[in-house]
């Protein structure tokens, strides 16, 4: 049990994300109306997957380091976890922004399909698929492992240009491009008050714990399978 | 030539004054926007917002149980072993 504080610490946490995100006060905004409320849940899903994919990559250089397969096997659980979270992440933008840019903002379908931010974030979701595709394809496990672990670091570093260096560099409808005021996507002062924050960090932290968790089930089965390859 | 400077001005001054009345209309639909932002205030004055809160915490509890029994079904294969 004191092993596993963090779990319940996450399941405390989402509890108070759902209960204070709903019933708690938030900035009275045109266009985004309740919708602000979004951020404990949609915002989490990227801040989410950005840590999954950090301790992946860590993984991956740790497996180059010593071939240890037990690396390989962590890398590949929490990869896939923060392609769990980035696949709801971008769900959840898809249904955000049929209301608030589609409608209100007079904007078409097909411009909201133009949007950097979604185009980049696709690339880099994609390329992770490759990930999966790569270690589907090789027969030999030591080589599955090598190739896969310095494509994970490929990975990762695409996706610094694709999510967060080019959509901040052109025109986008989404908070953080140039267009908008926030230097930061939506994390702007005149969007998210104080009290927003104090539920905005803790959902934050909830929701990477609650993948975290997820992915070490992952692992633990993938231990149990591959048990007699690494003790052998 | 006296009657084309006219309609030149008539012209001129109907253009700034529909640009005053559009710029009116602009400016009173912004100030209602900033004045009032339509939130959930009818569902929460009557209350229904707790229904919504007590489904996506039934989820949420849901999901964390089904996580948690994995995980101890998990706990126990390792002993076994």
């Amino acid at each position: 049990m004191k092993k596993n504080w963090w779990k319940i610490l996450s399941f405390l946490l989402l509890v108070y994300t759902v209960l204070a995100g709903f019933l708690g006060k938030v900035p009275r905004l045109p266009i985004l109306n309740e919708t602000i409320r979004n951020m404990y849940f949609h915002v989490c899903m990227w801040f989410g997957m950005m840590v999954l994919f950090i301790i992946s990559a860590i993984y991956s250089i740790k497996y180059l380091r010593n071939f240890n397969h037990k690396f390989d096997i962590y890398a590949s659980s929490y990869a896939s976890l923060g392609c769990l979270f980035g696949v709801l992440g971008y769900i959840t933008g898809t249904e955000w922004v049929s209301v608030t840019w589609v409608t209100d903002q007079d904007q078409s379908f097909a411009s909201v399909l133009k949007e950097p931010k979604l185009i980049g974030a696709a690339i880099a979701l994609l390329i992770y698929g490759a990930y999966f595709v790569l270690r589907g394809s090789f027969t030999d496990m030591d080589k599955r492992s090598r190739v896969s672990a310095v494509y994970n670091i490929f990975a990762f570093a695409m996706l610094f240009p694709s999510i967060w260096i080019i959509p901040r560099l052109v025109g986008s409808l989404h908070p953080g491009a140039p267009g908008s005021d926030s230097g930061n996507p939506a994390l702007d002062k005149n969007d998210m008050d104080m009290g927003m924050r104090a539920i905005f960090y803790p959902a934050v932290i909830g929701w990477t714990l609650l993948g975290v968790w997820i992915a070490t089930i992952k692992i633990r089965i993938q231990l149990i399978k591959d048990k007699s390859i690494i003790n052998g | 030539m006296d009657k084309q400077h006219f309609l030149h001005r008539l012209y001129s001054f109907s253009m700034k004054a529909g640009m005053y009345i559009f710029l009116l209309l602009i400016s009173t639909n912004s100030f209602a926007q900033t004045e009032q932002v339509d939130m959930a205030d009818a569902m929460r004055s009557n209350g229904k917002i707790y229904i919504v809160v007590a489904v996506c915490l039934t989820i949420l509890i849901g999901l964390f149980i089904y996580v948690y029994s994995l995980d101890r079904k998990i706990s126990r294969i390792e002993k076994e072993q």
